[in-house]
């Protein structure tokens, strides 16, 4: 079987985000970029199932600007086979939207038949959290969101969820599309023979008329605002002190 | 930079790094914060590094950059070492980065540089995974910036070569496997061919580590004195011809130096990044001390030498990397950054106030830890007087 695992170059996680000065949306100027968290997640657990044995070959595909080559090297370099690129936009500012990218997606699928597409929750830049559950539908095939265990067991994969209320197993039914959350794995590091190692596996690099997709947007941003500043809290000696507080300065009891 | 390439600053652009470079900073920095930060402060307290720390670093590569594929390494060059040590000194823990690039970059390079064939094959790929840890004993009580005045003397003897003699601060000279030493083989020849390398293994009969050595910085790097009293280490174990000492490790300060310039230059960066978030939030007479000019410009201008600074070793290590001779400029540098680490801290300490004083802050330690950056591998007055020659 070959899975599938959809990666994206986000800001990363350790710079403090700025909007740009004219609201349309997040600084990306100067910026440092990674590969989104729960994408490595999702590679880490891909990479994983190959070495088990369950699994034959891990692809990685990104879709966005040409320089997301890098993005998709740190996958080879962590332990997928290959890769493919599709640069949709010349922009680091523009981001292709959930529908565009599950179309491509779907499109990438219907040409490698993977059994298994993995991909992360949800990217951290717009935590959307719609394209896997918008790649099964367009697919067809079942969905497992959320995933923090996975057992693959031949036409079914038993998977482990975090919902709002603890923890839910399901049963889907392969072949199927599973999101994965921050809990399932720990992602190893690139060493560096392995990073020399990546930059001679196949990076192919496609375009998204290649796959007869429109990536034009459809939806539009309106603002793009900074979160309001927070005060400090202060702490209380007592609960009649918050009582106290809560009543006559609050007002909310 | 710009938007269109989306690279943040010099040490991402791709003028300057390939993609590969940017990943392997990558790891280092995740490493960092993974492995070394979080436990950097009971390490200082311990006065010493696990050796766990070292075979992690083995797995992930970190210790055999410039090295063979055939043994583990990744054959790169000057500028993937450059982060290597940049990013260690970043990480603020420079006692930490000075174990490991000793290591790497100052003895076990020696093996690499001088050894034959079957000296590498026998010692080089622990080096690598590090399950071997490494020194470089050259200095001595008597002999430090004059490296041709050492005293310790190697007499042959049938099959073996006889140690005897002290050598001074040696860094992982308390933990290390193996040491490559420096002696005088031939005193009556010209100080310059009378110094032969040797590597000593540490169950030597004769060989003792004599004290660790308590220090004002770099607490968590292990420091000793060694003793080699009738020392008897085979002749497999002389390193390159005899009488080449000198020259070898002459040759091999152009890329140590490099090294210190460049871990230095790090070590400033991280300071005044955490001296700036300091300033952002502390508050005095009405708003963060960030917006008194005398504070904020004072620091612009130290950001703009280290910058100066990074550039200049970014390019020099990669003229190195290209084969040209930069004795010059490796000298400048470590005179450079070597001192200008000390103005930062200096600097940055005063603008922490009280706090900058206290041990519990980062600042503090750093200041302490940058002291050496002068005087170490290389003091500026020496380094100074190369730079001088070629003018
Ligand atoms: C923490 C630490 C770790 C070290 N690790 C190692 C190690 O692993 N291996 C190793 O071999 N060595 C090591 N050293 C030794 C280090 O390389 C020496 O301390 C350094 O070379 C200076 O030598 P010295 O201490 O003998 O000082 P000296 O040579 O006695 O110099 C004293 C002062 O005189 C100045 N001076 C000397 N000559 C001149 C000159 N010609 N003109 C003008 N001024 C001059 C120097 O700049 C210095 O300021 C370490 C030192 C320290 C402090
Ligand atoms: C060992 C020690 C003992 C001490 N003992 C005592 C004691 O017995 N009793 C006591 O009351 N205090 C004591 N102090 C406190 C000491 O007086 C303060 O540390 C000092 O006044 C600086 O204040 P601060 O630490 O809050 O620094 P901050 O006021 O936060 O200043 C931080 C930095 O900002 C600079 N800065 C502040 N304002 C401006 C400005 N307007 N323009 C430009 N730069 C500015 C300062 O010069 C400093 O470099 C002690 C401090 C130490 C370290």
């Amino acid at each position: 079987m070959k899975v599938l695992v959809p990666v994206k170059r986000v800001i990363d996680y350790n710079v403090k985000v700025r909007v740009k000065g004219d609201g349309s949306g997040v600084d990306l100027a100067n910026v440092k970029m990674s590969m989104n968290p729960f994408d490595e997640i999702a590679c880490e657990a891909a990479i994983r199932m190959k070495e088990s044995g369950a699994v034959e070959e891990v692809i990685a595909v990104s879709i966005g600007v040409k320089q997301a080559q890098e993005t998709l090297r740190t996958a080879l370099a962590m332990g997928c086979d290959r890769a493919i690129l599709i640069v949709a936009t010349d922009d680091v500012h523009t981001d292709i939207e959930p529908l565009a990218v599950a179309k491509l997606l779907k499109a990438v699928v219907d040409a490698e038949e993977p059994g298994l597409v993995i991909c992360g929750k949800q990217a951290i830049d717009n935590d959307m959290n719609a394209t896997g559950q918008m790649l099964s539908a367009l697919l067809g095939w079942s969905q497992a969101t959320f995933a923090s265990k996975i057992d693959i067991d031949g036409d079914h994969a038993t998977v482990k969820r975090e919902v709002d209320g603890g923890m839910q197993s399901i049963k889907v039914k392969m072949p199927a599309v599973i999101s994965v959350d921050l809990r399932l794995n720990e992602p190893r590091y690139a060493s560096l023979p392995n990073i020399m190692k990546a930059k001679k596996k196949p990076l192919d690099e496609k375009t998204p008329e290649d796959y007869g997709v429109d990536v034009s947007p459809r939806l539009e941003v309106v603002k793009t605002a900074e979160p309001p500043e927070r005060d400090a809290g202060i702490i209380v000696k007592s609960v009649d002190e918050l009582l106290d507080k809560l009543k006559n300065e609050a007002g909310v009891i | 930079m710009n938007a269109e390439t989306g690279f943040a600053t010099a040490h991402d652009s791709p003028v300057l790094f390939d993609e590969t470079h940017r990943m392997l900073r990558d790891q280092i920095r995740r490493f960092v914060a993974a492995e070394i930060t979080p436990h950097g402060d009971a390490w200082e307290a311990a006065g010493a590094i696990p050796r766990d720390l070292i075979r992690k670093m083995g797995d992930l590569g970190f210790l055999g950059i410039r090295y063979p594929e055939a043994i583990g390494g990744s054959e790169m060059d000057e500028r993937a070492t450059v982060i290597w040590a940049e990013e260690l000194g970043r990480s603020t823990y420079s006692g930490v980065a000075i174990s490991a690039l000793v290591h790497t970059d100052m003895a076990s390079i020696h093996i690499f540089n001088a050894g034959t064939e079957a000296q590498k094959e026998k010692w080089l790929p622990k080096c690598v995974t590090g399950e071997t840890l490494t020194a470089i004993a050259v200095s001595e009580p008597g002999a430090g910036s004059d490296v041709k005045g050492i005293s310790t003397r190697a007499r042959r003897d049938g099959d073996d070569w006889v140690l005897n003699g002290a050598k001074l601060y040696i860094t992982n000279g308390v933990n290390a496997d193996l040491y490559c030493v420096a002696a005088k083989t031939d005193p009556e020849a010209r100080p310059s061919q009378s110094v032969t390398m040797f590597v000593v293994e540490k169950d030597t009969p004769g060989f003792t580590v004599s004290r660790a050595l308590d220090k004002h910085g770099w607490r968590c790097s292990d420091t000793a004195e060694l003793s080699f009293v009738d020392a008897r280490v085979p002749a497999a174990n002389m390193l390159g011809a005899q009488g080449r000492g000198f020259y070898e490790i002459m040759k091999n300060f152009q890329n140590e130096r490099l090294v210190i310039g460049a871990m230095a230059m790090g070590e400033s960066q991280a300071a005044l990044e955490l001296t700036v978030a300091y300033l952002k939030e502390r508050k005095a007479f009405g708003a963060p001390l960030w917006e008194k000019q005398a504070i904020r410009q004072r620091l612009a201008m130290l950001a703009a030498r280290v910058e100066a600074c990074r550039q200049m070793i970014y390019s020099t290590a990669a003229r190195a990397a290209g084969g040209e001779d930069v004795v010059r400029e490796v000298s400048m540098i470590k005179a450079l950054a070597g001192e200008l680490v000390n103005e930062v801290m200096y600097d940055c300490v005063q603008f922490h106030g009280g706090m900058g004083f206290m041990r519990e802050s980062t600042i503090e330690r750093m200041s302490r830890d940058a002291r050496v950056q002068s005087i170490g591998g290389g003091a500026t007055e020496v380094m100074l007087e190369e730079v001088a020659k070629r003018m």
